[in-house]
């Protein structure tokens, strides 16, 4: 009964209630829009450090993080492929590198750099240098005294494809390495940074220079899925962890590698929370308001119904219900147009890169493409429909608390 | 007062539960962006001042192309001259020249590619926050040209400690090979990993002959009395010293062109606050205008009957507008008074918001964040509040100009 009374009630006076429809309708579209947008550039930012080398979960000698050297490589390579092989989900790639620091110099020029060796194929799979040649060609397993580097790191060192570069690091006797490649391809990273400071060789390149045998510096993991939450990556690491049951590797998650992003996910979705409670309370005035002067218009009804015999507490029930249709209509139509604004915008993404240096000091995407989360929703939806029902509570104590003959001697 | 002043404030308390209500949003809205802006402002500024004081101060004198290619041979070849004029020139806190160049440094067990500075350990300490970033050992003194400073990342990278030889190999600025032996002195830590993996510090005077540099530096590094006397220093230096040198070999970049990262950050921060704020309007502003046009629906018949005793609907509308503006104007003053006081508080105590340590302490931000009121911070969102209410009050009120008196009077 309350119910149909309630939405009759609230279309008698049409106007009125897209007065306040409206109000509610921003307020929830706003919340959906710029959650969107955030979480757009949250997924983008992880992927992009992700797929920078990170990868999902990554395996080191259990110093190697502290001290990248060469000294502290894995050697026990057999199990972990047999591990790996058998324990994750089909579809997870990962490969091998070794990774050191290095001097790059030429006739120009000399500067410090990560020297990577890749398993070219493999590498090309999970991380970002698959798509990102530019000029040149990629690298091959056998290619000998062959390197790629970044756009950026040409211009530092005014050099070409074809041209040689010398790289010296530290081998595993404790002396200094160096060794002759020749460029023969460009890649381009969201970030002139990556460009500048990571040049590929073929791992067997890398391992020979160095010294190194068989052994490698990392095993770098890709998910076929990303989860920002981490949970998926951290029971693939769980599992990895219980079937290799060795304590001279680590086995981490890009959580635990990238502790950074992982505080900037949890800060950012905290503001997102505080910023909906501030768009609710801007938004909480106008209803409360509006509710109100519906209320008083009203005032002879309601003081007719007590006369009738309703109950006070029968008169909250019938406006707060009447508040919450207005709020469901609200919220699914605030819902919807949310929904289609984020789909216009997410075809094309929207283009930063007019922001170029800050999105690369930052981390940002060149182009941001907004994201709608479940969790969003429910949580913009859940604030209006509740506190909106809460401050409708107030009107609603006004209109039980008329004396009919008060009420009724009113105009 | 105007009669129309004098009714539109009486006619806003006819109603105060309704009017109390308008203005605590508008008071609302203002205050949250009083104190948004201002808490943005307050971190820009402390990350700016953060960053100069580290490395690259506000502004610098260096060869030109030195900013883009960092070449050895790229040099500033009169330091004297160029320190003689800037003692003379005002908004000046102080200046120190550097010099700086990539080498190997290897201690025993490891070796690695790294930045040397030479610093003039006098003039650095009122330059740069080197000098308290000290935590092991001791600064450099005004003779140690062989003993350096060194980031404690790096140290441990290298698996040295104090007073620990490390040797240093490098190009010197003819094409020579460089080398010295150099004691470790001191130990710094500034939070900042790339900082603090990458750098090593060393006396000027022993930079300069290892490098073959004779007394030619890199860098003229100049910090101001205050961030905005930047540009003005920066064109007294360019017209009162390049130009009338003639000399264009060199350049006068300043923080923004020295560190682009950080101003395009601070940009894109601005604008998507910005964002924010035009949608906190938006919803503000539909709030109001849900509530003036729900009054002026309700006072129809009230406006009948004025309109039949001979008020023209222009009067009206006005008499509805200067309402709408005198809600307006005490909810952003209050806004205002409000926000105010909200800045001060945290201005004086800051903000330490939990788990954020580490992303700040990337970008060399202390913990806890200070807000900072200005004239532009305290009056911009209010501002446009105004407008915006402004605007959404005039379409309500139009509506009154197509009422008929009869018609209005049969409203109930």
């Amino acid at each position: 009964m309350y119910i149909i009374l309630a939405w009759r009630n609230i279309w008698r006076n049409p106007r009125r209630t897209i007065v306040i429809l409206l109000a509610v309708i921003i307020g929830v579209w706003s919340m959906i829009f710029l959650g969107a947008l955030m979480r757009g550039m949250e997924t983008q930012m992880v992927k992009n450090s992700i797929s920078t080398l990170t990868g999902s979960i990554q395996i080191h000698h259990k110093d190697y993080r502290n001290d990248p050297v060469v000294e502290n490589s894995m050697n026990d390579i057999d199990k972990l492929d047999k591990a790996l092989s058998t324990i994750l989900d089909p579809g997870t790639h990962w490969a091998k590198r070794v990774r050191v620091n290095a001097i790059a110099s030429n006739a120009r020029h000399a500067g410090g750099v990560t020297l990577v060796g890749i398993e070219p194929e493999k590498e090309a799979k999970i991380s970002f240098i698959g798509k990102a040649m530019i000029s040149g060609r990629f690298l091959l397993a056998e290619d000998k005294n062959k390197i790629i580097v970044g756009k950026a790191f040409l211009k530092k060192f005014n050099t070409k494809i074809g041209n040689k570069l010398i790289l010296m690091s530290q081998d595993t006797q404790k002396e200094i390495a160096s060794k002759a490649f020749r460029i023969i391809g460009i890649f381009s990273a969201e970030s002139e940074a990556v460009e500048k400071q990571i040049v590929f060789v073929p791992i067997s390149q890398a391992a020979n220079m160095l010294k190194m045998g068989e052994s490698i510096s990392e095993i770098s993991i890709m998910l076929p899925r990303l989860d920002i939450t981490g949970r998926n990556e951290t029971r693939a690491a769980e599992k990895l962890i219980a079937a290799i049951n060795d304590d001279t590797f680590v086995i981490e998650t890009w959580h635990q590698l990238l502790p950074m992003m992982k505080a900037y996910l949890k800060m950012s979705g905290f503001f997102l929370y505080i910023w909906y409670f501030v768009v609710f309370i801007a938004m909480g005035f106008g209803i409360v308001n509006t509710t109100l002067m519906a209320i008083f218009e009203r005032m002879r009804e309601f003081g007719l119904m007590k006369a009738l015999g309703m109950r006070p507490f029968q008169i909250i029930k019938g406006v707060v219900t009447e508040t919450f249709f207005l709020l469901v209509l609200g919220i699914l139509t605030g819902n919807i147009l949310g929904f289609l604004s984020v789909f216009a915008i997410a075809i094309n993404g929207i283009d930063l890169s007019a922001l170029a240096a800050g999105v690369q000091m930052w981390g940002i995407p060149r182009i941001l493409y907004p994201e709608i989360w479940a969790q969003d929703v429910v949580v913009a939806g859940l604030v209006v429909l509740l506190l909106g029902i809460l401050v409708s509570l107030y009107p609603a104590f006004k209109a039980a608390r008329v004396t009919p003959a008060q009420a009724m001697t009113k105009n | 007062m105007s009669i129309e002043l004098k009714m539109a404030w009486r006619n806003i308390w006819r109603n105060p539960r309704r009017t109390l209500l308008t203005i605590s949003a508008i008071a609302f809205a203002s205050m949250i962006l009083v104190f948004m802006l201002s808490f943005q402002l307050g971190c820009y500024e402390t990350m700016i001042n953060t960053s100069v004081k580290i490395s690259t101060g506000h502004l610098q004198i260096q060869a030109q192309g030195y900013l883009k290619d960092k070449k050895m041979r790229l040099v500033i070849k009169n330091p004297d001259k160029v320190a003689k004029f800037l003692d003379t020139v005002k908004g000046i806190d102080n200046y120190t020249f550097r010099t700086s160049g990539f080498a190997l440094v290897s201690s025993d067990k490891r070796t690695y590619g790294v930045v040397v500075t030479g610093i003039d350990p006098l003039k650095e300490a009122n330059v740069s926050s080197i000098k308290s970033l000290v935590r092991k050992g001791s600064y450099l003194k005004e003779d140690d040209e062989y003993a350096a400073l060194i980031g404690e990342l790096l140290l441990n990278n290298l698996k040295v400690n104090i007073n620990d030889e490390i040797t240093i190999l490098g190009q010197g600025r003819d094409g020579s090979i460089a080398a010295a032996v150099l004691t470790i002195k001191g130990i710094f830590s500034s939070g900042i990993d790339e900082f603090d993996r990458n750098v090593i510090m060393m006396g000027l005077k022993g930079f300069q002959e290892i490098f073959s540099m004779g007394t030619s530096v890199h860098e003229a590094v100049i910090t101001a009395d205050s961030l905005g006397d930047v540009s003005m220093i920066k064109q007294n230096i360019q017209n009162n010293f390049l130009t009338i040198k003639g000399d264009d070999s060199l350049a006068v970049p300043d923080w923004m062109e020295i560190m682009p990262g950080l101003l395009q950050g601070i940009q894109m921060d601005l604008v998507s606050g910005i964002i924010m704020y035009i949608i906190l309007v938006i919803v503000v502003a539909f709030s109001i205008f849900n509530t003036f046009l729900m009054a002026i629906l309700e006072r129809t018949r009230e406006f009948g009957v004025m309109m039949a005793i001979g008020t023209s609907p222009s009067r009206i509308t006005k008499l509805v507008m200067l309402e709408s503006i005198c809600m307006t104007i005490v909810g952003i003053v209050l806004g205002i008074i409000i926000g105010s006081l909200v800045t001060l508080y945290f201005q004086k105590y800051g903000i330490f918001i939990a788990g954020t340590e580490d992303i700040l302490k990337e970008y060399g931000i202390p913990e806890r964040l200070y807000p900072r009121l200005s004239l532009i911070s305290a009056t911009a969102g209010p501002l446009v509040v105004f407008l915006i209410t402004f605007v959404s009050s005039v379409f309500p009120a139009l509506r009154i100009r197509k009422l008929n008196p009869v018609k209005a009077m049969a409203n109930v």
